[in-house]
């Protein structure tokens, strides 16, 4: 009897899991490291709510998240930046605001950074620390690869009309470039709020405007942009009511230094 | 009775023999896709981008969005990297190889040879992490190099890496010298060294040049070791401390990025077929070598 009822539930245990594998609704989304943090507390949340939803999530890079996207091979790509015009037949979603910062190596204490230092900076015109009001130290610039959305959006908003040099070191996802910048004496890179808040490096504020929330809201602080849940056509189904839930979770987005879309005092289009 | 079990044993070698030649069939298909393919995207620069073959491979000037896809840099790095492996590794695996094949006690070699074959099963990522996370560290806090990462780092793992090969292959030339030759140089007074020095290794020579070759071929192709502690900069390194990139590396990092059609997608394919020239040269010297010495 006892036998029967462990087998019994053993079977039902099988039947339902099977059931689970086949009723599952699956979403795929990548790209953006920087949207990253946000969309996996987002997945989690969501398949607790949902448990016939099953969300895999993974990084790569904005641009790995267009392409990805654009190839269907992903139900969502993550990008910090709106597609290129080469690259048709997208929907773009945008489901919050996100700041980025200039950081530095924490050893340094510089604080603050004009517009112009930053663009001397990264344009390899300025090499020393002491060029700038800091200590007699080599600058090592940390870019990101490019396919980066951070990096288009880092010269867009804070160097154009300079470029980036190209001479600088360069890694692949925020993670890194914060963990290199924390280890590395004269170290100076950029990654979104999402990354470096909390982390023990420096967010330099540019001209005096400090890398806050409250400075991107009203436009005072230069350095942010839209985060895009990119769709291969309108979205749908579990995806749209996926994004929606995104865009909609203030406890998420404010746990995660993300702002509300409708928060936002200033806007911008192509961002 | 006979001639059915004739017959059929007949057909089962009919059946073997058409699966073997369909397995064969396959693998020559498959290279030839691959040739096919690489040869066609590799080739879009130059034919659908318009840009000359020398800029590729002569322009240091490497900006996509200023449409300059020079790889210089990146086959400079591919170089140096290969040639500071190979001149670190190389020396040090082929001395490994004759210590296994004349010096060490048979126990000892016996010990050996296993726990070097086993460096060869190491995923590559797993040197690029130690790298990563012992090699970077010590060249920042005792070189010039302000970041550790660098040339002189990559060249080291791939030198550890390329180790196994050149060893493995380097003993086995020796082992394949006949007893003869030894017995010779000893009887005629010579003293260990110097028969090793003299006699052996001039006659490994071309096994050797294989070893070497392979180990070469390793080190071209190898991506994410370096990746992690070449620093992937978009320059010609400044020193040997100093940070670059190599063809895998740029590949590796901007390939999943880059749009379908793009000038850039089209470079990296360039860098790809150029790896895969590179490669099949290296197996035409492997050929030639072994050809030598029969």
């Amino acid at each position: 009897m006892k036998r029967n009822a462990a087998l019994a539930a053993l079977l039902v245990g099988i039947s339902v899991s099977t059931t689970a594998a086949f009723a599952d609704t699956s979403i795929t989304a990548a790209g953006s490291t920087a949207l990253l943090p946000l969309v996996k507390d987002a997945a989690g949340a969501y398949q607790a709510a949902n448990p016939s939803v099953k969300i895999s999530v993974s990084g790569g890079g904005s641009g790995t998240g267009i392409n990805q996207v654009a190839a269907k091979a992903i139900d969502i790509g993550d990008s910090d930046i709106v597609p290129p015009p080469t690259v048709t037949g997208l929907v773009d979603n945008k489901v919050a605001v996100i700041g980025f910062a200039v950081i530095v190596n924490p050893d340094l204490k510089v604080k603050n950074l004009t517009r112009k230092q930053i663009q001397d900076i990264f344009a390899g015109n300025v090499t020393n620390w002491n060029q700038v009001g800091g200590p007699d130290q080599k600058i090592v610039v940390i870019n990101r690869t490019r396919g980066s959305g951070t990096r288009v959006v880092f010269e867009k908003t804070v160097i154009a009309p300079e470029k980036v040099t190209e001479g600088g070191l360069s890694e692949d996802a925020t993670g890194t470039v914060i963990s290199v910048v924390k280890q590395t004496p004269g170290a100076i890179s950029y990654a979104a709020f999402s990354g470096t808040h909390g982390q023990p490096v420096v967010e330099v504020a540019i001209d005096g405007v400090a890398a806050t929330e409250a400075n991107v809201i009203t436009g005072k602080y230069p350095f942010w942009s839209y985060e895009h849940m990119l769709t291969n056509g309108p979205a749908t189904g579990e995806v749209k009511k996926f994004i929606d839930f995104v865009s909609s979770n203030t406890e998420l987005l404010n746990k995660n230094s993300f702002i509300k879309i409708s928060d936002m005092k200033t806007s911008e289009t192509n961002r | 009775m006979i001639s059915s079990i004739a017959r059929r044993s007949h057909r089962t070698e009919r059946i073997a023999l058409t699966v073997i030649r369909m397995c064969a069939g396959f693998v020559i298909l498959a290279m030839a896709a691959i040739l096919l393919y690489l040869s066609v995207e590799g080739t879009k620069t130059f034919f659908v981008d318009h840009f000359s073959l020398l800029q590729f491979l002569f322009s240091p000037d490497y900006d996509l969005d200023d449409n300059h896809p020079g790889a210089a840099i990146f086959i400079v790095g591919t170089l140096l990297v290969t040639v500071f492996a190979i001149v670190v590794g190389g020396p040090f695996g082929i001395a490994v190889g004759v210590f296994l094949s004349e010096i060490a006690p048979k126990r000892m070699a016996q010990l050996l040879k296993p726990a070097i074959e086993l460096l060869v099963g190491i995923p590559s990522v797993v040197y690029g992490w130690l790298g990563l996370t012992l090699l970077v560290p010590l060249i920042r806090d005792h070189t010039s190099s302000p970041s550790g990462f660098s040339l002189a780092g990559a060249g080291i793992v791939l030198a550890i890496m390329i180790l196994p090969t050149v060893i493995s292959l380097s003993e086995d030339s020796f082992n394949s010298l006949p007893p003869s030759l030894r017995e010779g140089s000893l009887a005629l007074g010579a003293t260990r060294f110097q028969t090793i020095v003299r006699v052996l290794l001039p006659s490994a020579s071309s096994g050797l040049a294989v070893a070497l070759i392979l180990g070469i071929a390793r080190a071209v192709g190898e991506t994410l070791a370096i990746q992690l502690v070449i620093g992937n900069a978009t320059a010609f390194p400044k020193g040997i401390f100093g940070p670059t990139a190599t063809l895998t590396t740029v590949i590796v990092g901007e390939m999943p990025s880059a749009t379908q059609g793009s000038l850039q997608e089209h470079a990296l394919f360039s860098m790809a077929f150029l790896l895969l020239i590179i490669a099949m040269v290296l197996i035409l010297l492997v050929r030639f070598a072994l050809r030598k010495r029969t």
